[in-house]
């Protein structure tokens, strides 16, 4: 049983989805869905486990052995990536279900946790499987699933945002296929395993350039780093809350987890770094990110919206970080994955609360949100410091780790900018915190605050952003021990 | 009592004071008493822990968080951070009973919101002045900006509102951008950013390197007021005059300087920095700002703006004297810290009579105001002796040292820059003290002395003008262990 715990991770999720197709009742199916992430959340901790006892597992799906089968292959890095999925998830679920009875139609919502469902299974997919193709495979799945998803949203908008997204997200997901095929055809091998022995043999060739051009772009469309970013705003805006906290917290995380993989584990840092000006064109398109997307954070009148730029930003930070190509840059990037997902997660999760009570996330209708909804207006705050990276949050781990990476690697002047980059974070937190706190709205009515069954899931969420801020020996910790063994430093 | 509880104490009971102050918020009188207890309990728990932490030679630390490896929340009591915290705590007493008497004299609104920031910014102060490493320093340096934003836009008018912005945004930014840097290139150059005497930069980085570091850290830490980033100090005028004293002339602008020296004595070590001359070009800026700011001081009009830009030229003779590097420049600075805190904050307190008393906030209004004023007038005189460095004040005694240490390093230059600085300091005082006494108004002044609460704060900063001049050797001889 304990052995065929790397396939039971993937294929418990696959299975519950269409089980909420037959049973056709809402409270069912969110309970299946609650249920199905506990038990992926404590699979994923086993996993974690027997990786840090034991080392990298390799589980042979169906019997059939690598190169021919598929095979799921679990390191520190992926296996942290996937305790954070599963457990956003845990949490986003818990969070659920009133959130989801006041968004979406009564009778689509069995239907929603289907999609969910499915979306969780390729997220867990991608991560762990160790097979090029198969990646492609729950891309598509987690993909297909998400534009129906954000397409469930209460704003008519989001019918176009998701098609949107899916037009982008397939020409992401086809440019990656190409890239897959090219490399295919040159080595014969689609194992990643087996890929990075193979690789180095042709890497001079004109098709593994392109293989690799193609793959990149593809996997930067899918995490939306600037400029490749257009279909994220409206998807994340007009998605139920629910969804948008689920995809800010993992999918993006998630292929920027792929970025990773093929970058340094199977194309291998020396062809990406070394041959060619890798580092400097995603340090200058993640720079551009974060300054242009935070000031157009700034300027938005949507919360969900301006959390959704912010995201935009981060994914900048993360993109930085691996263009480093250094042990802090790594380990920054890996740790603020991690840090983001708790401190998006939790606002979104926030928005989430504020629309089932104001009706409404715009900044001009939450003034006096802090004595209407103290509870959610307080943790808006927490997570908002975080994002700042104010010390004793767990942002300031990321940043602290990303300045040394810059440091590190030379470019001094790029320190100076993230750390003034953070002034924008600060000014678009602060518009919606001065709302909430300095002005008051006399006029509205009385409003309390959201049901307890969202905002201890919440306050969960807070309380690790703070916890994380202060003891980061399992976050930090695991991130710079996942960041050597992809570098190949190990003890 | 044992160093760490008693390190522990000084962090909360400003805290345990917050609490009870917000608990008593419907009697004024009790909600007084307990800020003037709490300052008292926080005073004496300060002098306990001088006692203790002096007689223990290694000194100790306490750690209180542990984020990773070698950065850590941590607290250890030294000489600098005593004689910072003993400074900062004693004023607080002096500056809640003239809160009292400022505070109900203007009637203001929101009165136990301002005393609970009060408190949070004192608890920030605390941290700042036992805290063990960097980045400890940086979080409670952070924490003291926000505490006070409140207290600085405490009218919250239009004008406070931009003042207010002024003052947080110059604050947090040089902070956060260049501070923050220095902090993390430090770490990444040593692995730790603990605060150890005799620094932990010795020999690891080239002169140039060091210089850089160095200034990173100077304009970092913003509240040192060190051109071209002291304009918040004037922007923050716009605060009640007790946030101004107690604030504005000791606990946040001395909080800057104070980790000036501390960075300069326990990161880069005194001898390091003198053998390598890297303090140099930071020295002459400290030197300029000391000249420009005391000749925009000659300008102003409004008594508190003047008194501002003395507070920024004076700060860069805490900051000079740090740069000229040599023990006895650390003594002088540090000697400049306690003499400028009593003499600011007596002439802070006499602008503010004078407005509590006749509405005046400008030089030219007060022609004569010394015959309906005496005590007061005479309070600002004193005061104003000590800023210009005249004997029998605690000024002359610290700038004894720093004119000591230069001739010392043989800087010419900058003994040169003193004198000229003390010329100009006795420039921008002296007319008020003969337009206060001799010159005849042109109106009737309808009003008589200050409150009394407000004459007993000013008579008990003025005796501390004298008493360190009298008895300079405590002070002395706590900062002569400095770095040791």
């Amino acid at each position: 049983m304990l052995s065929q715990l790397p396939a039971l991770q993937v294929v418990i999720p696959l299975i519950a989805a269409p089980l909420c197709v037959v049973l056709r009742n809402k409270e069912i199916a969110c309970l299946v869905s609650q249920v199905v992430s506990i038990l992926s959340f404590l699979i994923s901790l086993i996993l974690l486990q027997q990786v840090l006892q034991e080392g990298i597992i390799s589980y042979a799906l169906g019997g059939w052995l690598a190169p021919v089968g598929i095979e799921y292959r679990l390191d520190i890095l992926n296996s942290f990536i996937l305790v954070i999925i599963s457990g956003i998830s845990s949490i986003v679920t818990l969070y659920s279900k009133k959130s989801v009875n006041f968004e979406i139609e009564s009778e689509k919502i069995y239907l929603f946790y289907t999609g969910y469902l499915l979306m969780f299974s390729g997220l867990l997919g991608m991560t762990i499987t160790g097979d090029a193709f198969n990646v492609f495979v729950f891309i598509e799945i987690s993909s297909l699933s998400s534009y129906a998803m954000i397409a469930m949203g209460k704003d008519r908008r989001a019918v176009s945002a998701a098609f949107t997204y899916l037009v982008m997200g397939t020409v992401g997901a086809t440019f990656f296929l190409i890239g897959v095929g090219l490399m295919y055809s040159m080595t014969g091998t689609l194992n990643m395993a087996d890929l990075a022995e193979r690789l180095p043999k042709v890497y001079d060739t004109k098709a593994i350039l392109v293989s690799f051009a193609f793959i990149s772009i593809g996997i930067l469309l899918k995490l939306a780093l600037f400029p490749l970013h257009l279909w994220l705003p409206n998807a994340y805006t007009y998605a139920p809350s629910v969804v948008s906290a689920f995809l800010s917290a993992t999918a993006t995380k998630v292929a920027i987890y792929i970025l990773i993989r093929f970058g340094y584990s199977v194309f291998g840092s020396d062809f990406v770094f070394s041959k060619y000006p890798t580092a400097e064109i995603l340090a200058s398109l993640s720079i551009i990110a974060i300054v242009v997307c935070s000031i157009v954070a700034i300027f938005q009148t949507n919360i969900k919206r301006l959390l959704a730029f912010s995201s935009l930003a981060q994914v900048g930070y993360i993109v930085l970080g691996i263009s480093f190509n250094n042990i802090n840059g790594l380990t920054a990037a890996i740790v603020h994955i991690f840090n983001h997902a708790l401190s998006k997660g939790a606002l979104f999760l926030a928005m989430g609360c504020v629309a089932i009570v104001i009706g409404s996330v715009k900044i001009k209708d939450i003034n006096g949100l802090g004595k209407k909804m103290p509870f959610t207006a307080f943790a808006i705050v927490i997570s908002g410091l975080s994002l700042i990276g104010v010390p004793l949050t767990a942002g300031f781990i990321s940043k602290w780790y990303l300045v040394l990476g810059a440091i590190d690697k030379g470019w001094w002047p790029l320190a100076i900018i993230l750390l003034l980059t953070s002034l924008l974070a600060l000014v678009y937190v602060w518009r919606v915190v001065e709302v909430m706190y300095f002005r008051s709205d006399p006029n509205s009515p009385e409003v309390k605050e959201a049901p307890l069954s969202m905002v201890i899931p919440l306050y969960i969420l807070v309380a690790m952003t703070i916890y994380f801020g202060i003891e980061t020996s399992f976050s930090a910790g695991l991130a710079n021990e996942a960041a050597e063994y992809i570098l190949g430093i190990s003890e | 009592m044992s160093n760490n509880i008693l390190l522990i104490l000084t962090l909360t009971i400003p805290l345990a004071g917050i609490i009870l102050i917000l608990l008593s918020r419907k009697n004024p009188n009790i909600r007084d008493s307990v800020t003037i207890l709490t300052a008292s309990t926080l005073f004496i728990a300060n002098i306990f822990l001088t006692i203790n932490a002096i007689n223990i030679p290694k000194g100790t630390s306490f750690v209180l968080i542990n984020f990773f490896p070698g950065g850590s929340i941590q607290f250890s009591p030294e000489p600098l951070g005593l004689i910072f915290g003993l400074i900062a705590s004693g004023l607080w007493i002096v500056t809640s009973i003239y809160s009292i008497g400022y505070m109900r004299g203007k009637k203001e609104q929101n009165q136990t919101r301002f005393y609970s920031f009060f408190a949070l910014a004192i608890a920030a102060t605390m941290g700042v002045a036992y805290a063990g490493n960097l980045i400890t320093l940086f979080i409670f340096y952070e924490a003291l900006s926000l505490s006070t934003y409140p207290l600085v836009t405490h009218h919250q008018t239009a004008n406070a509102k931009k003042g207010g912005r002024t003052y947080l945004g110059i604050l947090l930014t040089t902070s956060v951008v260049f501070f923050l840097f220095a902090i993390i290139w430090v770490w990444s150059i040593t692995g730790t950013t603990e605060f150890t005497p005799g620094g932990i930069l010795d020999g690891k980085l080239s002169p140039f390197m060091t210089g850089l570091i160095l200034l990173l850290f100077i304009f970092g830490i913003g509240k040192a007021g060190v051109m071209p980033f002291h304009r918040w100090l004037p922007a923050a005028m716009v605060a009640p005059t007790p946030v101004s004293a107690l604030l504005h002339a000791v606990a946040v602008v001395k909080a800057g300087v104070f980790s000036v020296l501390k960075v300069t004595v326990f990161t880069f070590g005194v001898e390091n920095l003198f053998s390598n001359g890297a303090s140099q070009f930071a020295m002459y800026i400290a030197a300029i700002t000391i000249v420009v700011a005391s000749i925009v001081a000659l300008k102003q009009d409004n008594i508190k703006r003047m008194l501002a830009y003395s507070t920024v030229s004076q700060l860069s003779y805490i900051v000079l004297a740090a740069m000229i590097v040599n023990t006895t420049s650390i003594i002088g600075s540090t000697m400049h810290i306690a003499s400028h805190a009593f003499g600011k904050i007596t002439l802070f307190f006499c602008a503010g009579a004078i407005y509590v008393a006749s509405g005046k906030t400008e030089i030219s209004q007060i022609k004569g105001i010394g015959k309906v004023m005496p005590w007061t007038m005479a309070a600002f005189t004193i005061g104003s002796l000590s800023i210009i460095g005249l004997p029998p004040t605690g000024g002359f005694i610290s700038k004894w040292y720093i004119l000591l240490a230069a001739i010392q390093n043989e800087e010419f230059i900058i003994l040169l820059v003193l004198i000229i600085s003390t010329l100009l300091s006795a420039a921008y005082l002296l007319p008020v003290i003969y337009a206060a006494f001799f010159q005849t108004s042109v109106s009737k002044f309808e009003h008589s002395e200050a409150p009394i609460a407000i004459l007993i704060a000013l008579g008990v900063s003025v005796s501390l003008i004298f008493l360190l001049f009298l008895f300079p050797n405590p002070i002395y001889e706590i900062a002569k262990l400095i770095g040791t």
